[in-house]
Formats: structure tokens, sequence, C-alpha cells
């Protein structure tokens, strides 16, 4: 007995030391050279706690693969015109493109599309007289793939442009299909961020159709032209004006080949701040090439179908070089910089969850609820104290024993603190004192009925062991369904409280039981003050 | 030995009170199941959570009157918004099913509305939350998949553990707790949100384990006493042994509840009082409901 006795408190102890040295970075910063061997992570505070923004964005995977259509159907389009293939109709519904040719054109049709559209597959085909209507569409897998891949590329950027902005310690996560979970702890400025992450940010290059200025102030917008409004700004009232602009459909360039993005000042612009662009070789020779043929037009720089400006191009430019000016505040154009230089979002995302949390009302309620929960925990160890005399100093020092293990637990697995974590804790430390109290009753009972105080604790223990055992199984399917199927909040409660019921199996069984057994054994006492 | 006692040894005839019992039971989960009737028709007090939409909670530097404030908000073209005063706070909350447009945040738009109309008043929104409707839906019906699971689960252990009437009965105690809790909040018209889901989940726990603890006694006197008495004072006999176990845990876990409920901040105090009530409720049902069910099926078995 002697023997496993030590084993016990041995076991008791380096859980105890095990905690505190976790638990330490809470409350001290450890010096100089014992900073290399202790831990250093704090508890974790969750949004509730600390304050700050939680986003849940969904990509809009729809409009995804309208673009992806939208941008085959014009590439097919032009191969067919630049191939000679004639073609007598073409249209687009969903994810198929059919196109109506005649059937000596059938072969030079499918050459073109399996050479140059190898992912567009022929679906039925159908003839009418000598005319033939094929349809192509893209394969579910290969939808799968793009849709994927935009998921990816969408989290990439939201990633880098989080990241230049400038926030502690965020989370960006993939959840489900398609959407994306963005937690912004401690924001100042939600709603800049919220812009910032939610702008699709695509950079297009238009020429304006001046050819056609006549008709469209008839009325009717020409085939391969769309109508785009411009966002102007007055300077002395500082208020935007939007004018509707005709433009031509075809994009000349795209901020997929931009390589930086930097907020400028000054020059012909008035002191307002710009931003001036850099495209990598290959921009800068098609963009060398558009201002050469176009001298003289009007270029629209386009960001998300919005014109923010449309100069006239003076000269041809090399280099590469182009700013993008539209009466931007500082912010603003420092953020315009920002999504530039991250990159565009493959599609539209929307916000679907957004939970905002002011820092004064997180640390209102960390401040309540610990003092709270402190009252509560103070009132329940006098009490075990009152009515259980010394067996109920025993129960308390189990039950701190507990908290101090489940603090330290928390702190190693760097699990999240939230709001209903503390309720959680809260709720084991009740588990913990109904464990004893089911047990100190149980040794009541034992000696009641005239048994020997060693073999009261013996029997009390035993006895109440099956019940513990059952309620903290039950409790613990409980808890292992909430993390299975809960989200944020109830997860951390989830965690907390199955991480206590597991630690109060030990400390209130088998820690008490150990002191128990300790005094019995040194001081052989003939009665027992429980 | 002498011990501090709440309870002394008690002789209480609880399968006697049982007809009792069951009357007021049945008023509570009557009450219960119009709740999750109403829950179902979205008809009850249910937070952005589960209808999606927007919630803010505006703090107001000075004090104003909610009737001011919802007649902004309603001159503003805010039909369906809910106002909710904190009290002793210059706080509200408001709620309304808007979320979120493309251009703009609900969150703005209200804002806009209140300092458009209200120009003297310094305000701050100090929290919001916006839910998009297919999220809230979601959710909703996570937690009914996870509420239902989670019983059979139990159920199964129990059935496992004891017997199949124990699994049964125990199982009928927790949808009761759980249905009365869903009634007087339905009654008082509080809010039900993720934390109240969290606190019927617990409670759910809870109540079990209570019943555990009693039925764990039956059992055991069921063994001991086998020939020499009737089950209903084996079953009498056996709660009122693990009475005062049984007062003890539900007045320690009510202390500490009731210290969140009065002093938790009004963030914590639905769930607090959820909570409380569903102590009480947990305690009543092991007690009252869960030992004479075993009881009735046993006697109509034999």
């Amino acid at each position: 007995m002697l023997k496993s006795l030590k084993f016990r408190f041995i076991l008791v102890l380096i859980f105890l030391v095990i905690s505190v040295i976790f638990c330490l970075p809470n409350v001290f910063e450890p010096q100089g050279t014992l900073k290399k061997y202790l831990p250093s992570d704090k508890i974790h505070l969750g949004l509730d706690l600390k304050g700050g923004m939680h986003l849940l964005l969904e990509l809009d995977t729809v409009k995804l693969m309208q673009n992806m259509i939208d941008r085959k159907f014009g590439a097919l389009k032009d191969a067919m015109i630049r191939d000679g293939v004639r073609f007598l109709a073409l249209d687009k519904h969903d994810s198929t493109i059919s196109v109506s040719v005649r059937a000596e054109q059938k072969e030079k049709l499918y050459n073109l599309i399996g050479k140059e559209f190898p992912d567009l597959k022929a679906g039925d085909s159908k003839t009418e007289g000598d005319t033939l209507r094929l349809s192509f569409l893209l394969p579910e897998k290969e939808i799968a793939g793009i849709k994927e891949n935009a998921v990816r590329q969408a989290l990439e950027t939201i990633r880098n442009r989080i990241d230049q902005f400038g926030v502690t310690e965020p989370v960006i996560v993939q959840q489900g299909e398609n959407q994306i979970l963005v937690q912004l702890p401690g924001i100042k400025d939600p709603q800049r961020a919220l812009e910032l992450i939610g702008k699709t940010a695509q950079l297009e290059f238009k020429l304006v159709d001046e050819d056609n200025i006549m008709r469209f102030q008839g009325g009717s917008v020409p085939d391969g032209s769309e109508v785009l409004t411009m966002r102007a700004r007055n300077r002395e009232t500082g208020i935007y004006t939007t004018t509707p602009m005709l433009l031509k459909r075809q994009a000349l360039l795209t901020g997929e080949l931009l390589t930086d993005a930097k907020v400028k000042i000054g020059g012909e612009f008035n002191n307002e701040p710009y931003v001036a662009i850099e495209f990598d070789g290959e921009g800068a020779r098609i963009f060398d090439k558009i201002t050469a043929e176009s001298v003289g037009k009007r270029l629209a720089i386009i960001l998300d179908n919005t014109v923010y400006s449309a100069p006239v191009i003076k000269e041809r430019i090399s280099g590469g070089k182009a700013s993008i000016t539209g009466g931007f505040s500082m912010e603003e154009a420092k953020d315009l910089a920002i999504v530039l230089r991250a990159g565009a979002l493959p599609a539209p995302v929307k916000v679907i969850q957004n939970i905002t949390i002011g820092p004064t009302l997180g640390q209102d309620s960390i401040r309540k609820g610990v003092q709270a929960a402190l009252l509560g925990g103070i009132l329940v160890i006098f009490f075990m104290i009152y009515y259980y005399r010394f067996s109920g100093v025993i129960a308390d020092i189990a039950l701190f024993l507990n908290l101090l293990y489940l603090l330290g637990a928390f702190t190693a697995l760097k699990a999240t603190m939230t709001l209903p974590g503390i309720a959680g804790i809260i709720l084991t430390m009740g588990m913990g004192v109904d464990s004893n109290v089911l047990i100190f009753e149980r040794i009541r009972e034992e000696l009641r009925l005239g048994k020997t105080v060693r073999a009261a604790v013996d029997a009390g223990y035993a006895k109440a062991w099956v019940t513990i055992f059952d309620s903290h199984i039950t409790t613990l399917i409980t808890t292992f369904i909430l993390f299975t199927f809960g989200t944020g909040p109830i997860k951390g409660f989830a965690v907390t409280l199955s991480i206590g019921v597991i630690i109060n199996l030990f400390t209130a069984v088998f820690g008490s039981k150990a002191i128990f057994d300790w005094i019995i054994m040194k001081l052989k006492p003939r009665s027992l003050s429980i | 030995m002498k011990f501090v006692e709440i309870v002394k040894k008690t002789n209480i005839d609880f399968i006697g009170l049982r007809n009792k019992a069951f009357i007021l039971s049945l008023v509570f989960v009557v009450l219960g199941c119009i709740g999750f009737v109403m829950v179902s028709l979205g008809k009850a007090n249910l937070s952005v959570d589960f209808t999606g939409g927007t919630q803010l909670q505006v703090k107001f530097s000075e004090k104003i009157s909610i009737g001011d404030l919802r007649g902004t908000l309603t001159e503003s073209g805010l039909h369906d918004v809910q106002i909710q005063e904190i009290s002793g706070t210059n706080e509200f909350l408001i709620k309304t099913k808007m979320s979120d447009a493309e251009k703009e945040r609900a969150q703005d738009t209200i804002g806009k509305y209140i300092a458009a109309n209200l120009k003297e008043k310094k305000f701050e929104i100090v929290g919001s939350n916006m839910v998009g409707s297919t999220v809230g839906r979601a959710l909703k019906k996570d937690a009914i998949i996870a509420l239902v699971i989670a019983l059979v689960c139990i159920i199964i252990y129990i059935a496992w553990r004891f017997t199949f009437i124990f699994g049964i009965a125990a199982t009928i105690a927790t949808f009761h707790d759980v249905l009365t809790m869903l009634g007087i909040f339905y009654i008082f018209n509080m809010e039900m949100n993720i934390l109240f889901i969290t606190a019927l989940m617990t409670i759910a726990g809870y109540s079990l384990t209570d019943t555990v603890v009693v039925f764990d006694r039956i059992r055991e006197n069921m063994a001991k006493m086998k020939a020499k008495s009737d089950l209903a004072s084996v079953i009498n006999f056996s709660i009122n042994e693990v009475l005062s176990r049984t007062l003890i845990t539900s007045l320690t876990t009510a202390v500490t509840i009731g210290a969140i409920l009065f002093l938790g901040g009004e963030v914590l105090f639905d769930f607090a009082f959820a909570l409380f009530i569903g102590v009480l409720v947990g305690t009543y049902s092991s007690v009252f409901i869960a030992s004479p069910l075993v009881f009735i099926w046993r006697r109509q078995l034999r």
C-alpha cells in the first residue's frame, strides 16, 4: 500500500508541475536562459472576450462558373473567326456552349476544339436539314476542380490582403465547400477591413467606344460593347457622381499581369493620392501595343465593373507603368494598392455571417464573468468546509488541482477561451463538487453502519465510483456530440467540458483518495471529520 | 460520529406523490410542445443565429427612451425591428431581419438611420452579429440533429449499463427537462440563441447524471432487498437515501450559476437563467419523473 501510495502522490505531483509550467506564461514572462526551456504560449482569448470581427464569406461559385463559360465563349468565338470556321449560331446556357454549323464545317470545328479547348467535352448534337447543332460542355469533374482551385485561390488572396493590412493572429480557414472563415481579433476599423477583404479587385483596361457614341445616346448598345458607370468625385464638394459610359466589351489587359502597386502623391494629380501600377514583361508588351495602336483614344481603367478614370492616350507608353486616379483619400488609395498587389478574387464573395464585438464589450464580459465565477467558487469552497469539515478541505484541494490541470491543459493544447468556455469551466467545477459529495455521502453512510474509518473510506470510494463513472461518461457522450455537430462557441464549451470531465475523474477520485489514504495510514484516526 | 446535515434521514413517499407530479409535468411538457411548435413555425423569439438577420448592441452616451429609438427606426422604414433595452445601462439590442447587402452592411444602414434622426445623441455600436439566412437554417438543423443524436446515444448507454426500461425512463425525464426549459423561455419570450442550445445540452447531461445517481441506488437496493420488500418501497428507500446528495449538489450548482446570473453581466444572463431553471427541473425530474416511470412500467410488466 505504501508503495502504491507513493506512486499516486508522485503522479499527482508530476501533473501538478507540468500544469504549473504550462500556466506560468499567463502570469509572468520568463527571462534569460529560462525562456528557452519554458513554454511561452498564453491562453488564447476568443473574439467574444477580446473583441474583433468574425466573418463567414461565401465564394459565389455560380458567378465563377458564369465568368469561366463567358471567357471560353469569347475565346471560342475569336478562334473560330480567326480560323475561318463559319458558324450559323453561337450561344451559351449554364455550362454549355452550343454552335450551329453546316455539316462540312464539323471536322474543322472539332479539330479546333481538340487543339485549343481540350477541357471542353462534346455533348449531344442535333441535325436539322444540313445544319448541325453541336454542344460543348465543361465536365462535372472539371467544374469541381475549378471550384476547388478558386476557393484555394480566394483563401490565399484574402490571407495576402490581411497580412498586408496588418492584423495580429488572424484566422483564415476554409469551411465547408465554398466558405471562408475569417477572424480578426482586436481590429480597430472593421468597416475598412471588410471592404478590403470583400473587394473582388478585378482590374481591367478597356477602350471607350467613341465610334458608337451617337447610337448610344439614341439608347441602343451596339454588339461588342457594354455600358459601365464611371465614378468621379467633385473636388470642391467631395461628392461622388456616376455617369454611364459606353465601352468596348473586350478587356485589353487585366490585373493578372501586375507586379506592383504603390500609393503616390503629387505630380499632375493636384497633390491627390493615386496608385502607381507596374506590369510584368508580358503586361508591359501588351500595354505598349495598346497605347501604340490607339493614340488619341480613351482608355478606361476599370475596377470591379466601375470605371475609375478614362484618360486620353497621348502617346505610346513603354515600360509597363500606369497610374490609377479617381479622387481617392489616402486610406482608399492605400487599400486599393493592397488589393491590387494581393491579386483579384476569382469570383465575388458574399458575407454570410459577420459578428463584430467591440473591445469594451469583450472586456466587460470577461471581467464580470470571471468575478461571478470567483464568487461562486468561493461560496462553494466555504460551503464544502462548513458541511464536510476537514474532508471538505480535501475536496477543495482536489477542486483546486482540477482547475490548475484544466488551465494547464488548456494552455498546452492552444485551445481558445471563449465565454461559453468559461461556463464550461464553472460546470466542471460543479461536477467536481458533485463527485466529492457523492463520495462523502457514501462514506457517511458506511460510517453510520459502524464501519471503521478505513473500511468506510474504501467502501465509500468503491461504491461512489460506479455512479461517478456513469455520470461522467454520459456527460462525455454529450460533449462529444456537441463538439462534432456544434460550431464556434458550442465547440469551445464542449472542449472545456470534456477536458474538465476527464481531469475530474482523476482529481476527484484518484487525487482525493490518495490524500485520505495518506492520512489514514499516518494518523490512524478513530473517527473522521466528514 | 456527528455530521453537519441539511436533511436528516427522511422517509418521503415519492412514489405516492407520482400522480400530482405527473399532472404538474404534463403542464410543463404541453407548454414545451407549444414552444417547440412555435419555434418550428419561426414564431418564437429566435436569435439571428437561427433566423438570419442582424443584431446590434448600441450604446448611447446619455439616456434615451426605447420609444424614441423605436420611432426613429420605424420612421426610417425598418418595420421588422425589435428593440430590447438592457436594464441599468444606456444600451439597447436592436434586431432586424435585414442582412448585409452587396454595397452596404446592415449595421451601417441602421447606424445612419439613428444618426440622421437622433442628431443630438451620441452613440456607439459596441457589438454586432449578422447572419445570412442560409447559415441560420443550417445551424437550426444541426442543433436539432445534435440534440437527437446525443439523446439516442445516451439511451443506448443507459440501456446497456442498466436495463432498457431505465434507459427509456431516463430519456423521457431528459426530454421533459429540455421541453420545460423551452416552454419557459417561450412563455417569457426570452431569446433562444446558440448559448441557449448549449444550455439545453448541458442540462440534458446534468439531468442524466442526477437520474443515473438515483437509478444506480435503485439498482443496488433491488439486488439487496429483492424478496423482502415491494418495488415501491425499494424505490422510495433509494431516493430517500440519496436525497441529501441530490440536494447538496443542486444547491452548490445553483449557487455558482446564481452568481453568474446576478453578477455575470447581460451577455451571460440568459444563459445562466436557462441553466438555473434547468438545474431545478433536472433535479425534480430525476426524483419525481424518472423513478416513478420505472415503477409504473415494472409493475405493468409483472
